[in-house]
């Protein structure tokens, strides 16, 4: 398949004047799975919040093609309304704002962005349980305020809830498994592959092998000082497992 | 600019000039404590921003224009029972309508009211129950503010409010302030509740102009005199307009046992400043004192709160709210006193306050004086910006940040509304607030439908 979905190209940034990417070029087509790795402080979650379009961060260079568009130029609302979507590593509480209203606004901002009318509210609430079961998220977490007092794994969960609402084109999971028990990653796991078609693409950001047995990825990619330094397929990801990052910080340095 | 002292003058040459008028216009108990008021006006100014307490808001500079009084009760014309049909929603109240400051009973009110209670004008009740009225009238609000002295001076009318012994009101009551008038006009107003034993009632104020041209000054007096476990909720709600001044006093007194809920809502306003006077000198009493402002333009919202406890074991917890936009100013200064003897008391105070823009201002002035060991108090501001990570994460959700700050500004609010008591009141008041931030509110919220069509009209 020759579409490219995304086509990052010798992106440099960083925050409060200090370089973290440093060149970074990615192309990502329709039904693939990325997977992004690298030791701590790497630029990983560096990567994911730029994509997004976290204003905290600074773009000093490159450019980002997102089916056409050039998503950098985009504020952080019309990424997510062009199939943009980051699952946070820490997902943000927000007391005050109920899952419901949250979940209103943004679905009914990307369909005003499509000129389509705001869904009614029987539509809305039919489409809110359709979409809790993917994840089997709890009712009752859909009716209190955002993340607020939400354990670890249901704040993931409540991540890949809003994906399946939006059915964004990409989706970055910025490890998606840190804090998740064995049930709970095969649940978020699942949920994940269940969203998969031959349109969309994943980005997986991950320390670990764990998640990719259930996430197959088809391109492993090591993310080290700021740049890709190693592509592969999937045995990458369990030659890392076994041996570390050591042997590919001494082939770089 | 007139210096304080002749923005006073102004007021006993009104009061000195037409005394008669003013007395034959009211009634008897209320004419009682002129004289001494007026002693007390002599050869002093209103409070200004050299005063301490007032730094934020000079109330002289509030009463320097040339407002009319209307002394001879001249009936200004407003049909008031096609103007103002209260649309709150999930409740029904029993409603009152203060024009300006004459009170208008609405049809159904008679018939409703429980044996005993009585919800009206206070200068006709001072008369059919002068009593009751002497007792009470100015027992609270001193006399030594020169505030309330120039209230006392130049007040004809207001609302009495009075719940027998072990009366439970269903209904809350609810009062709407209206100001109507062709040229600047002041009112001075009284609003006196006296709740005997285990009585219990709940008052819903809503303050609103006629037009957003016309100059209004509204001096308020709130006397709360609380019986032993007795209930009594007072929500304020003002949602008045640019060339409104607001300066209103709340003075109350709670027995032992007795619960107290103030919750007082600026939504839109001129100059408003609210003075909250709250004694505690039963034992086993509890206070919730809360309220929020919301100020954009060069709005300005000024609270003041002092919580006395004197009795034993009473709780009291204050909570202000502000969120400040544009180039509006914001100012709060709380105290909480514990005096010697009053233990076991609780009393906490929050005062937090969002800046949504670089021109808007707050000062707080958070203070605890506490003259006791057994007692449990906190008090606390803060005051900052919209959370930069929440407001990324619902932008990267797809919703427009502009969007994402006013549902973040609402939800800050939650807490105060949260403190309301009435459920269906609740839910509107989450709904006028939102309109708030979405700009829409200056088409009468809460109640009317008068305002509502002036308005309109004239846009």
């Amino acid at each position: 398949m020759d579409e490219i979905l995304l086509n990052v190209t010798d992106l440099r940034a960083g925050i409060e004047g200090k370089e973290i990417l440093k060149g970074i070029n990615l192309t990502v087509r329709p039904g693939e799975v990325h997977a992004i790795m690298g030791p701590n402080g790497s630029g990983k979650s560096t990567l994911s919040e730029v994509l997004a379009g976290n204003p905290a961060f600074s773009v000093n260079g490159g450019y980002v093609d997102f089916h056409g568009k050039d998503l950098l130029a985009l504020s952080p609302e019309d990424r997510s309304h062009e199939g943009l979507f980051l699952s946070f590593q820490y997902p943000v509480e927000i007391p005050g704002v109920s899952m419901v209203n949250f979940m209103r606004a943004a679905l009914n901002a990307k369909r005003k962005y499509f000129n389509e009318e705001p869904l009614s509210a029987t539509e809305f609430l039919k489409l809110m349980r359709q979409k809790r079961a993917i994840v089997e998220l709890d009712n009752k977490l859909a009716s209190r305020a955002v993340n607020e007092g939400f354990s670890g794994g249901e704040k993931k969960r409540n991540e890949i809830f809003q994906m399946a609402v939006l059915e964004p084109r990409l989706s970055i999971l910025d490890e998606t498994d840190s804090g998740l028990d064995i049930d709970a990653l095969r649940i978020v796991a699942g949920g994940v592959n269940k969203l998969r078609t031959e349109r969309n693409a994943t980005i997986v950001i991950t320390h670990y092998q764990r998640l990719l047995d259930y996430i197959k990825p088809d391109f492993v990619h090591v993310l080290y000082k700021g740049r890709i330094v190693r592509t592969g397929g999937p045995e990458l990801a369990l030659e890392l497992e076994e041996r570390g990052y050591d042997w590919i910080k001494e082939e770089i340095d | 600019m007139s210096t304080p002292v002749n923005s006073l003058t102004q007021y006993i040459e009104l009061y000195t000039t037409h005394k008669a008028d003013i007395n034959a216009n009211s009634a008897p108990a209320l004419n009682a404590l002129r004289p001494q008021a007026l002693s007390q006006l002599t050869d002093t100014a209103l409070p200004h921003t050299d005063t301490e307490g007032y730094e934020r808001t000079s109330i002289a500079e509030m009463f320097a224009p040339d407002f009319g009084v209307n002394i001879m009760r001249m009936n200004i014309p407003v049909d008031v029972a096609a103007s103002f049909r209260c649309d709150v929603p999930n409740i029904s109240t029993l409603l009152g309508i203060v024009v300006n400051d004459s009170f208008h009973p609405t049809a159904t009110l008679h018939n409703k009211l429980h044996d005993g209670v009585i919800f009206g004008s206070l200068c006709k009740n001072a008369t059919t129950h002068s009593e009751l009225v002497a007792k009470h009238y100015g027992s609270l609000a001193p006399l030594t503010n020169p505030s309330v002295a120039l209230n006392t001076l130049l007040c004809q009318d207001g609302v009495l409010i009075y719940v027998p012994k072990s009366v439970k009101l269903e209904k809350p009551l609810q009062l709407v302030n209206i100001f109507s008038s062709p040229a600047p006009l002041a009112a001075f107003r009284r609003i006196l509740v006296v709740l005997e034993d285990d009585a219990e009632a709940r008052l819903l104020i809503c303050d609103h102009a006629q037009d957003n041209e016309q100059q209004y000054l509204a001096s308020q007096v709130i006397e709360v005199i609380m019986g032993r476990n007795s209930i009594f909720d007072l929500y304020d709600i003002e949602d008045s307009s640019p060339n409104t001044r607001r300066h209103s006093m709340l003075y109350a007194s709670q027995s032992d046992g007795s619960n107290l809920l103030v919750n007082g809502m600026t939504l839109e306003c001129g100059t408003t400043r609210n003075d909250y006077n709250i004694q505690l000198p039963g034992s086993h009493a509890e206070t919730t004192l809360a309220g929020m402002a919301i100020a954009s333009g060069t709005q300005h919202v000024d609270n003041n709160s002092q919580v006395t406890h004197t009795g034993c074991s009473s709780k009291s917890n204050q909570l202000f709210k502000y969120v400040i936009d544009d180039n509006a100013t914001g100012a709060f200064e709380g105290g909480i006193l514990v005096a010697p003897g009053a233990q076991y008391t609780e009393a906490y105070q929050s005062n937090r306050n969002l800046l949504a823009s670089t021109g808007a201002r707050m000062h707080t002035k958070p203070q605890l004086e506490i003259y006791n060991d057994d007692v449990k108090c906190s008090h606390g501001a803060t005051t900052g910006q919209l959370d930069g990570e929440a407001l990324f994460y619902m932008r990267s959700r797809g919703i427009p940040e502009s969007e994402a700050r006013t549902m973040l500004m609402q939800a800050f609010m939650t807490d105060v509304i949260d403190t309301v008591r009435i459920p269906g009141l609740c839910e509107r008041l989450h709904y006028l607030v939102d309109k708030r931030f979405q700009g829409g509110l200056r088409q009468c919220g809460s109640c009317g439908s008068s305002c509502h069509d002036t308005k309109t009209k004239q846009q």
